[in-house]
């Protein structure tokens, strides 16, 4: 039984233990060991202490501690912990959060003495870690979207590879959507995702964003051609209206025919080749532009050393460590994450899986998105217009203003900022 | 006669088919965290392991870092069950039984408090206790259970029925009022304070926003955090999960059975009269 | 720094009330000072903050907050998402605050039947559920529940029926984390409603019977009236809670699947602590806090015409 006599000094004593013992939770142990607390996500969590006792080896006198987040929680896990102080030494980030964290001042920027990890890398890619001027997240694996699809299905429609402007390649939809089984559409674009409208979008000349990316301009002529075409492919029954939640599993309705492109990255490889019975044949390929092969977003994950961290200069090593070359293709053997070194890409296990092939070609094709922390959130919306024009709710013109409309109240805050000359 | 009998029978498989319902999702739990992996995936479902393999909770412990936050838990628990009793119990009988200025009004408030969810706030204590430094301390996480106006009630309501004539003696006497408290009090008010305890410390066990957002790193993190992280993350692993389950129901369950009397009691207390 | 030590001396009429109400204060400061510091002072707080617009590049820099008076509360009546978590959350309480009171009140009043043999033993057994840590409960219905692998699906399957993919589809996510809540919670109610019932007299139920009532004509006019006043408190109460719903969706379906299973306060997290928008989730929040008012203060009002009429 708990014994309840308050008196003054148990109950101080008692506060005064709950700060030591939750200080004593996160402080360092000191015998002189750096202790490096890394934290990693999903899949790279998982993997990376494989590789970790050779950094250790080669830098006595550093340990490092990898914390895994899982991937739905890390996001907002990094900015709780940013509010609390308790941010680790160093992190890996999706690209996409970069801007984010370096808004907020969190990111130590790349060092003189490590700047040569920035060569050798996709300059897509490169150019979504750069913020206001300042590198400030070092590409550790990258990825991109392109498409999927059954090549067995195109042969027999009659195309020997997947077209590589719009047209054409709307033409091979036509064409396998007569040879596939009744009822069967050509191509997936789940209504609620909207990576593959941002990858149509990223086609054309203009920019996504405009006066320092604080309005939108997805009224541009060349973004309502992204629309148009977006919404004709499923006008024209080329694709399902259907979301992603409401596809169990892709690689069955894949196997069947029910379409024959679809959009992913390269986690994708691997799923496939585990999930599809082998007389399944299936390839990647680029993207397709309006008149020749296609951009697409780049993504992945960055490492980035965090600026509180008193621990610089281990941390940068063992970002120089994770940044090899050598070890990154080590890395790609047992996750299959695309080394963002490009020399790593020459190594055998690389350069002989035929459909890594196109994601060299996309990369090189890729175009960085506008680097504004309010990114995610203004893409979300245009999805949820796009879904509405599918549905019939708007034409693509009038779908464009009201993007604009919704991502220009998203930015209301950076313009402020921007006037009072808070942000860059 | 015979109507009653067949009646007697239907009610009590009646209740016998609902202790089934209610038992068997826990019983379940507990026979699967011991079976080898991937023995659970199957269709149909086992109910009973092969053979039976204490592998999941070794794993949990040795490489998922269970025990860590099992003290963590452990700790936190038993140090907001110490510190809501020193914050309500003195003031729970200072409410029924002593008179002071503004007595009856902070308690009217306090009443017009209790609609008040708690998780309003918690954006702004987020803030607040970032500017004191407590996020990601023990500290941090215990703060709401210091503010605790549903104890004071529960205290309040229990010491209305000491009799004045008992303080008057001890007054008389030339005790002081802490004093009184000490040795007239507390020992009255043993039952309530076991309850309120219990209370406390099962709240505490089971909560999970709140820790969610103050807990931000790994090696504070109580059972209920640890385990919806490691379910995202292992979430095809169902014996190992179990087995996580088992041992973030057990101790509560346990303490919950052992002491059933007081929480029932208290439980009714608080909720049919107030 | 609680009881503040009062100095013993000998009684003296016009000294100890002084001293009394001393030693008062010093019992209560304590919790109220808890109670100002950590309860009042937030929630005021979070009405002032749901004026601003609080956010991330806030949190980087105490300058870039600015008054916005009603702007949050406007944008989130235009917010889709918003609309679709009150109306999950609606259709939570709506379809569960009913089912769990007659889940509950089923129990209690078998249970309570005097012919039932170890009463005690079933009371902790149906209580043990509520006790038991929701996020673990939570993972472990997930299994349960799997379309594939789960026993509920199993058995559907053995009456021959067709498997369902609870959390997996829109329509059936939201009955689906239901079986699990009222499984949770029922036998909390079923207490209360036990200890009421119990203080029915018997010779109620033995006039009614020789007035020739079956047993639904007795519920009806013994036991209902009896337990009026405990439904409308115990109703309150349920609906406070499911209007809470957060763990669960956390757990077993992320808001999923189709945002079908997000909550207000579910809304309110993604909103604060991943969006980081501080002043629009407090809105949230708000908005939230009058919803529950405003559904208790309506409760109160019906009972109060119900009472007129009796």
């Amino acid at each position: 039984m708990i014994e309840a006599r308050p008196d003054r000094r148990s109950t101080l004593g008692l506060l005064a233990g709950a700060a030591v013992s939750g200080v004593a939770g996160c402080g360092p142990r000191d015998d002189g060991r750096t202790r490096l607390s890394f934290w990693a996500m999903g899949n790279e969590a998982t993997n990376v202490p494989q590789i970790l006792p050779e950094f250790e080896r080669l830098n006595p006198g550093i340990t490092v501690n990898v914390q895994a987040l899982p991937w739905t929680a890390a996001h907002s896990k990094l900015l709780t912990a940013y509010a609390g102080n308790s941010l680790p030494d160093l992190s890996q980030v999706g690209n996409t959060w970069v801007s984010e964290m370096a808004a907020i001042g969190a990111i130590s920027p790349t060092p003189a003495f490590a700047a040569d990890l920035l060569t050798d890398q996709f300059p897509a890619v490169l150019e979504t870690n750069r913020i206001g001027g300042q590198v400030v997240g070092t590409p550790w694996y990258v990825d991109t979207r392109l498409i999927y699809y059954r090549s067995d299905m195109l042969e027999r429609a009659g195309f020997a590879a997947v077209p590589q402007t719009w047209d054409g390649w709307k033409a091979a939809m036509h064409a396998v959507k007569r040879v596939a089984p009744s009822g069967a559409y050509a191509v997936l674009l789940p209504v609620n995702e909207f990576e593959q409208l941002l990858t149509f979008g990223l086609q054309g000349a203009e920019p996504l964003l405009r006066d320092r990316d604080t309005r939108g301009n997805f009224s541009s002529a060349s973004f309502i051609a992204a629309l148009e075409f977006y919404k004709s492919l499923f006008d024209e029954g080329l694709a399902p209206v259907a979301s992603s939640t409401q596809i169990s599993n892709v690689w069955t309705e894949f196997e069947r025919g029910w379409f024959s492109f679809y959009f992913s990255g390269p986690w994708t490889i691997g799923e496939f080749k585990d999930r599809l019975k082998p007389e399944t044949r299936w390839m990647t390929s680029g993207v397709p532009g309006p008149t020749g092969p296609g951009a697409s977003a780049p993504g992945g994950s960055s490492l980035v050393v965090y600026r509180h961290s008193p621990h610089q200069e281990a941390a940068w090593k063992l970002v120089r460590f994770l940044s090899d070359p050598a070890v990154q293709a080590r890395f790609n053997g047992i996750t299959g994450n695309l080394p963002a070194r490009e020399s790593a890409w020459a190594t055998p296990a690389v350069a002989g899986d035929p459909y890594i092939a196109a994601f060299k070609g996309q990369l090189s094709r890729a175009k960085a998105v506008p680097k504004v922390p309010e990114w995610e959130r203004i893409v979300t919306e245009m999805q949820i217009v796009a879904e509405r024009m599918v549905r019939g709710e708007y034409a693509p013109r009038a779908a464009a203003a009201e993007i604009d409309r919704r991502a220009d109240r998203l930015l209301e805050k950076r313009r402020w900022m921007i006037e009072q000359g808070r942000a860059v | 006669m015979r109507g009653r009998t067949v009646k007697a029978i239907a009610l009590n498989l009646a209740v016998a088919f609902i202790a089934l319902l209610v038992l068997f999702p826990l019983a379940w739990m507990v026979s699967v965290s011991f079976m080898s992996t991937g023995e659970a995936a199957v269709f149909p479902p086992p109910l009973l392991p092969k053979t039976w393999t204490l592998d999941h909770y070794r794993d949990l412990f040795l490489t998922q870092g269970m025990g860590r936050y099992l003290w963590n838990s452990f700790a936190l628990a038993s140090m907001a069950t110490g510190l809501a009793l020193a914050f309500t119990v003195p003031a729970g009988y200072a409410f029924a039984k002593l008179t002071f200025k503004g007595r009856d009004r902070v308690f009217q408030l306090l009443v017009a408090a209790l609609v008040v969810p708690a998780q309003i706030g918690t954006l702004p204590l987020f803030l607040m206790l970032k500017q004191m430094g407590l996020v990601n301390t023990y500290a941090g996480a215990l703060v709401p259970w210091l503010a605790s106006i549903f104890g004071l009630f529960l205290v309040r309501q229990y010491a209305l029925s000491i009799p004045d004539e008992m303080l008057e003696a001890a007054r008389i006497d030339g005790a002081s009022e802490g004093q009184i408290f000490r040795r007239v009090v507390l020992p009255t008010l043993q039952p309530i304070i076991v309850t309120l305890a219990l209370f406390v410390f099962l709240g505490s066990w089971n909560d999970f926003l709140w820790p969610l957002i103050i807990l931000t790193d790994q090696s504070n993190y109580t059972l209920p955090v640890a385990l919806a992280a490691l379910s995202r993350e292992h979430v095809q692993d169902i014996e190992m999960m179990m087995a996580g389950a088992v041992i973030t129901v057990a101790p509560v369950l346990i303490l919950f059975l052992a002491l059933q009397r007081y929480y029932i009691r208290g439980m009714l207390a608080g909720s049919v009269k107030g | 720094m609680t009881a503040v030590p009062v100095i013993a001396r000998p009684a003296r009429r016009a000294g100890t009330r002084r001293s009394r109400e001393r030693a008062a204060w010093g019992f209560v400061a304590p919790s109220l000072i808890a109670i100002g510091l950590f309860f009042a002072i937030p929630v005021f707080s979070a009405l002032l903050l749901s004026l601003t617009d609080f956010d991330i590049y806030a949190l980087a820099d105490i300058g870039n907050v600015r008054f916005v008076g009603l702007q949050n509360y406007e944008r989130l009546l235009g917010n889709p998402l918003f609309w679709t978590a009150m109306k999950n959350t609606g259709l939570f309480a709506v379809i569960g605050v009913p089912l769990s009171i007659i889940t509950s009140l089923g129990a209690a009043v078998i249970l309570n039947a005097r012919v039932v043999k170890w009463r005690p033993l079933w009371r902790v057994m149906f209580f043990a559920p509520y006790v038991t840590t929701l996020v673990a409960t939570a993972v472990l219905w997930n299994y349960l529940l799997h379309t594939r692998y789960g026993i509920i699906n199993w058995a559907i399957q053995s009456l021959g029926l067709p498997a369902v993919d609870w959390l997996g589809q829109p329509s059936t996510s939201i009955p689906a984390i239901l079986m699990f809540v009222v499984w949770k919670i029922f036998g909390y109610n079923m207490l209360i409603f036990l200890a009421v019932l119990q203080t029915v007299p018997d010779d109620l139920y033995e006039a009614a019977r020789i007035d020739g009532a079956g047993p639904w004509k007795q519920f009806k006019h013994v036991t209902l009236p009896a337990i009026a006043p405990t439904l409308l408190l115990v109703s309150i109460i349920s609906v406070a809670g499911f209007f809470q719903l957060f763990a669960e969706p956390y757990v077993m379906t992320q808001g999923g699947p189709a945002q079908s299973t997000v909550t207000v306060l579910y809304f309110m997290y993604e909103e604060g602590f991943k969006w980081w928008n501080l002043g629009s989730a407090s809105a949230v929040a708000f908005v939230l806090f009058l919803c529950i008012l405003a559904v208790t203060l309506v409760q109160l009002a019906v009972a109060k015409r119900m009472g007129a009429y009796e």
